[in-house]
């Protein structure tokens, strides 16, 4: 792999993010720390309403307002907090150093503009050029995410395109000025299996051309096993485990991972009964105050349900919240 | 044992729908062949799994089993009566054996109804059973799913997903059904409710020897839950086996791909990719010969002008393909 992972360039450091609704505040992200190198793929993995999307959103300050809003924390991007940015300067970063693939391209496209449009829209905020050089990069954008006949396709509606079109469209709008980082938010949940497979390529191949940094927001371990240098488990609003993908696969130390992937059939080799966890996640407005995942635990004695758990390391990168899991 | 007579069996099953234009003097400008001639059965207490992409009439093959649809050509045979000519008292003994759950439970389950009226709506209808028996038999069936009876009482908005598709798994036992479709029965969960409903549903199968269709796109599930697995592409059944025989030994290119795209379960796993180009093409003008030739990387000219005939590689193992 050409791929070089370089230095950190994108920095969290004890992120909040609350939601301060009629029914309570919803602690969405509830003390997040990790770090992004250059080149490197990250996976965050966790059920839905664990608040990985909520992380994605606040990485681009991009949060419903005024419901939600970062409460502490920072997030450095090349050494520069984004918490303290106003509007109109995060304007000027996203999309050219931060960008974001979102998860459904039917609904993440405009239908009643061409995609030409779309992308030229993007491409404009940082390029103050004249309309036939921005057609010129916007044909350029579809060449490098291979839309075949780019010159054609950019008058076309997102109608006139598949699924699988629709969403390297959507890619070619996230890479067109050439961000440093990307965060994919399920990018291929809604795609058919081996439109999945072309997609995933695509996005390895265009980030070891152009050594970019990806975070992966997903439910599924099978994209973190075939994308991913290193994978955050996200549980109620807190990481739970974050190391290098072959250790989380081979040695998980968190209860809630070991059960994650244990109850995910594989189509490699033949189960006898699945892992199922019993039970549903806790609704992040009333959190107990030990682990989050005690009630839901085979381990959990009475001291996970009356503190939350200190990281421990477990190896090398590798660190699990839990009070049994041990280090080495 | 000897093995028991097949409680589903689909013969040479068409539906082409026409696609028209204009509304007074209707012109058919050409034919969607969603389904085109396909055969398979299901013996009693086995799951058969459809596996395709979109578009490829996984879930038109479930909608003419259930009789939503008519077909165009052939016959679905449910305990040897053909269900698209039942009428009467045969036609509803027809709709208490053969049920369905649905991928969405969000979507499925009347948010105006109570979780007691939906499940015992099969058995009310059917009208057989008193007051009494009706309000036991939904007491039982929801245990069965493992909710508790005194949740009947509930609308199904204060019900998790993972509860819903119990509430809809129930709704569908009730009637106890010799056949359930299963469509995308776990996509819409959560990862970790999948494994519970997806060993409620092999328990299940287990205690009550029910058939099970399962329609899916996702393999590990499929190699999970299925007993047999037929892959379909743009309305035909290009291959169908056993479980593990055709996951230990796939043979049509298209079930290859299909494989070699599937995501793996450990970062270690490195699987050969075939890489296939372009995408689906519209069943409205099918590629002739084989439909899967202009994608296919071992395509021979023989394969754009004739179409494959179904051959028997091994007992069980059907390929409809010229390499073999």
């Amino acid at each position: 792999m050409p791929r070089k992972i370089g230095e950190p360039i994108l920095e969290v450091d004890d992120l909040h993010t609350y939601c301060f609704t009629r029914w309570g505040t919803v602690k969405a992200v509830d003390g997040m720390s990790f770090s992004l190198r250059e080149g490197e793929a990250l996976g965050i993995v966790g059920e839905s309403g664990c608040g990985k999307t909520m992380t994605a959103l606040s990485l681009l300050k991009l949060l419903p307002r005024p419901v939600a809003r970062i409460i502490k924390g920072s997030i450095k991007l090349q050494g520069e907090d984004l918490v303290p940015k106003s509007e109109r300067e995060m304007r000027s970063i996203r999309g050219r150093r931060i960008s974001m693939i979102l998860q459904d391209p039917q609904t993440s496209l405009n239908p009643v503009f061409t995609i030409g449009n779309q992308l030229i829209e993007a491409i404009q905020i940082h390029h103050d050029e004249r309309r036939r050089s921005l057609v010129r990069r916007a044909i350029d954008g579809l060449k490098q995410v291979r839309v075949a006949a780019p010159e054609r396709r950019v008058d076309d509606y997102p109608h006139q395109m598949s699924g699988g079109m629709k969403q390297r469209v959507v890619g070619a709008i996230a890479i067109s000025c050439e961000p440093k980082v990307i965060i994919a938010d399920e990018p291929t949940t809604s795609l058919d299996v081996t439109i999945q497979a072309q997609y995933l390529r695509l996005l390895r191949e265009i980030q070891e051309a152009t050594n970019l940094s990806l975070i992966f927001i997903t439910h599924d371990f099978g994209i973190v096993a075939k994308m991913c240098d290193r994978v955050m488990v996200m549980y109620a609003g807190r990481v739970v485990e974050s190391g290098p993908v072959r250790d989380i696969f081979n040695r998980p130390a968190h209860p809630y991972t070991q059960a994650l992937l244990s109850s995910v059939p594989s189509m490699d080799e033949d189960v006898e009964r699945l892992y199922s966890i019993a039970g549903q996640p806790p609704g992040l407005w009333d959190l107990p105050i030990g682990c989050r995942f005690a009630a839901r635990c085979q381990f959990a004695e009475d001291r996970c349900r009356q503190q939350y758990p200190p990281a421990v390391t477990i190896g090398e990168g590798h660190t699990a919240s839990c009070w049994i899991a041990k280090g080495t | 044992m000897s093995p028991a007579a097949p409680v589903l069996q689909v013969q040479a099953l068409k539906k082409h729908f026409a696609v028209t234009q204009g509304v007074i003097w209707t012109k058919v400008l050409g034919w969607v062949k969603a389904v085109d001639g396909i055969s398979f059965s299901v013996p009693q207490g086995e799951t058969l799994a459809i596996v395709g992409e979109s578009g490829c009439g996984k879930t038109t093959t479930a909608k003419l089993i259930l009789r939503l649809e008519e077909p165009t050509e052939g016959q679905v045979l449910v305990d040897g009566l053909n269900i698209h000519t039942l009428k009467g008292t045969e036609l509803k003994e027809y709709r208490t054996i053969v049920q369905a759950v649905f991928q969405d439970p969000w979507s499925s389950l009347s948010p105006r109804m109570r979780v007691r009226d939906i499940v015992a709506e099969p058995i009310i209808i059917n009208g057989k059973l008193s007051s009494q028996e009706i309000k036991a038999r939904v007491a039982e069936t929801l245990e069965r799913v493992g909710l508790r009876p005194q949740q009947a009482a509930l609308y199904p908005h204060e019900f998790s997903g993972g509860q819903r598709q119990r509430i809809a798994v129930a709704s569908a036992l009730v009637s106890d059904p010799k056949l359930i479709i299963l469509d995308e029965p776990v996509s819409a969960l959560d990862v970790s409710i999948r494994a519970q409903i997806m060993n409620l549903l092999v328990d299940l199968q287990q205690d009550l020897r029910v058939s099970y269709v399962l329609i899916a796109h996702h393999l590990a599930t499929t190699r999970y839950m299925a007993h047999e697995v037929a892959v379909m592409y743009l309305g035909k059944i290009v291959e169908r086996a056993k479980t593990k025989e055709l996951f230990k030994n796939p043979l049509h290119p298209y079930t290859k791909a299909l494989f070699s795209a599937a995501l793996p379960a450990h970062p270690d796993i490195v699987r050969e990719e075939i890489v296939l180009q372009g995408e689906v093409p519209s069943p409205i003008n099918p590629p002739s010969g084989c439909r899967f030739h202009p994608r296919c990387p071992f395509a021979m000219p023989r394969c754009a002008q004739e179409e494959p005939k179904d051959q028997d590689m091994a007992p069980g193992h059907m390929v409809a393909c010229h390499l073999y």
